[in-house]
């Protein structure tokens, strides 16, 4: 479904993706984690053409997005749903207006079945009854909620989280991951999760994609990723650091 | 000194071009996409109602300064009945859109800039984006088009009032006569002067919301990077008015 061809990336003097390529076939769970800073959320832009590789190529369905305009990948980011870090809602609309608006221009859709919509997905992420609220009368991790009933309310093949449980107590973020794989089950859909969090990477990535230094250092399931012995990949999975290896501001 | 030169060159050609980029995308919208009927009304509030206390007040102070210093001058040539005249000439063609449009900057192209800066650096804008909306369809047409339709009303209201003003202050407080002030005023009032005035009023309009939707959606670098744009907003949309100003002032005298 998504392939990635030999991307790289610089802003400015700053190489931040060199040559990364991978595949994710429909229906798959991949978490793609790594340290701070190694590009991962710039990554997970570039399969939904928020960002252009300046190399290489990204093809969703078979379409290189880098061949298409603004307006020509409006048609394809039809196929996406996308949880964004700080959940993103619109801050000058209602709970309701924000998870309706995937739905704009959607022939299929009339009032009725927008509202009934609203609900579904707002049971879904277990927020019944708050359509009318605004954003800024929400908690933290409900706006994340209310951002995932929004990622997922057209019924998108493929769904991108980024960082989807960063800044979240350990209660709200569990909450958080038990949802996303909600989705991943009931809707069937290829999800993409970037994350540092390694309890989150296993629960929702069948596969994990380990990036360092603008490139994909491993690539297993996640079972593997947990027994390996590569100190790198180790350190990572146990949240140990090596004082030689961090940068500290 | 050359190297800074040059960039300074380069940043303005850059920013000239994506000015012109969204221009262009403003256009396409237009002709391709059927714009929110919706959100223009709300942006027509947004712009045009919300600023008709500034606007009024700015008419009528600016209407009776221009009276009593014009007034103070001609008696001494004992025709100050004329004074209305020019006050009214002034206002329709050259103060009223000029005054209009800059009040309208200060609030309107602030606000414009502060609300979509905020949405970029918030990534609102990338999830309108990832909801497969284009930014421009959304947030800068109907303001466009919302500022190009309120924007001769204001200009019409600032140009009313400030006549209004100026000959209740001259008849009421400066003795002026009634009669002959409104007869010199019809007489040196050309029906000229109010189109060229509306004319100039349309482009204005366009001019306040385009820039500050551009700075907005140009934004970067969090809360300091929207406070830099919005002042940038203000700044750029206050000269360009003056210039623009200046450039149909001549180019409409032909059509005279």
């Amino acid at each position: 479904m998504i392939q990635v061809r030999q991307i790289t990336k610089r802003f400015g003097d700053h190489l931040v993706l060199d040559g990364v390529s991978f595949d994710v076939p429909a229906g798959e769970s991949v978490a793609i984690v790594g340290r701070s800073g190694v590009g991962k959320s710039v990554l997970l832009k570039h399969l939904i053409g928020l960002v252009q590789p300046d190399e290489g190529q990204v093809l969703v369905g078979g379409e290189n997005l880098g061949a298409m305009s603004e307006r020509q990948l409006l048609r394809v980011r039809r196929r996406f749903g996308m949880l964004f870090q700080g959940g993103a809602l619109l801050d000058s609309m209602t709970v309701a207006e924000n998870i309706a608006f995937p739905l704009r221009g959607r022939e299929a859709h009339d009032d009725a079945s927008t509202q009934r919509r609203i609900a579904e997905v707002l049971e879904l992420v277990e927020l019944p009854g708050i359509e009318q609220k605004l954003p800024s009368q929400l908690s933290g991790g409900m706006q994340k909620r209310v951002a995932l009933a929004r990622a997922i309310v057209h019924r998108p093949e493929i769904v991108l989280y980024d960082e989807p449980t960063t800044g979240l107590d350990p209660v709200v973020a569990d909450s958080i991951d038990q949802l996303m794989m909600r989705v991943c089950e009931r809707l069937n859909v290829t999800s993409i999760v970037v994350t540092h969090d390694m309890r989150t990477a296993r629960r929702l990535g069948r596969r994990i994609l380990m990036m360092k230094a603008g490139r994909i250092y491993l690539d297993d399931t996640a079972e593997h990723v947990f027994m390996s012995l590569d100190p790198v990949v180790r350190r990572f999975v146990d949240g140990v650091a090596d004082l030689k290896e961090v940068e500290f501001p | 000194m050359h190297g800074e030169g040059t960039g300074i060159l380069t940043q303005l050609t850059l920013g000239l071009g994506r000015f012109s980029l969204m221009g262009a995308e403003v256009v396409r919208s237009l002709c391709t996409v059927r714009p929110s009927l919706r959100d223009i009304i709300a942006q027509m509030y947004f712009i045009g109602v919300k600023s008709q206390g500034v606007v009024a007040i700015t008419g009528a102070f600016a209407g009776m300064v221009l009276c009593a210093q014009t007034y103070y001058q001609f008696e001494r040539l004992t025709v100050g009945s004329a004074s209305l005249a020019v006050v009214s000439a002034a206002m329709c063609s050259e103060l009223g859109p000029v005054l209009a449009g800059l009040m309208v900057a200060g609030r309107v192209g602030a606000a414009i800039t502060a609300q979509i800066g905020t949405m970029r650096v918030t990534e609102q804008i990338d999830a309108l984006r990832t909801m497969a909306t284009h930014p421009v369809d959304y947030l800068v047409v109907p303001r466009v088009v919302a500022g190009v339709l309120v924007m001769p009303m204001l200009t019409s209201m600032v140009v009313a009032i400030g006549i209004a003003a100026a000959y209740l202050l001259g008849v009421g407080l400066l003795g002026m006569d009634s009669a002959y002030s409104l007869k010199h005023a019809q007489f040196y009032s050309e029906p000229f002067d109010v189109f060229a005035g509306l004319v100039k009023s349309v482009f204005f309009g366009g001019i306040i919301t385009a820039i500050g939707c551009y700075k907005g959606i140009h934004c970067r670098g969090g809360a300091e990077g929207v406070g830099r744009a919005t002042n940038e907003a203000v700044v750029q949309s206050c000269v360009t008015i003056l210039i623009v100003n200046f450039f149909l002032t001549l180019i409409l005298r032909q059509f005279r």
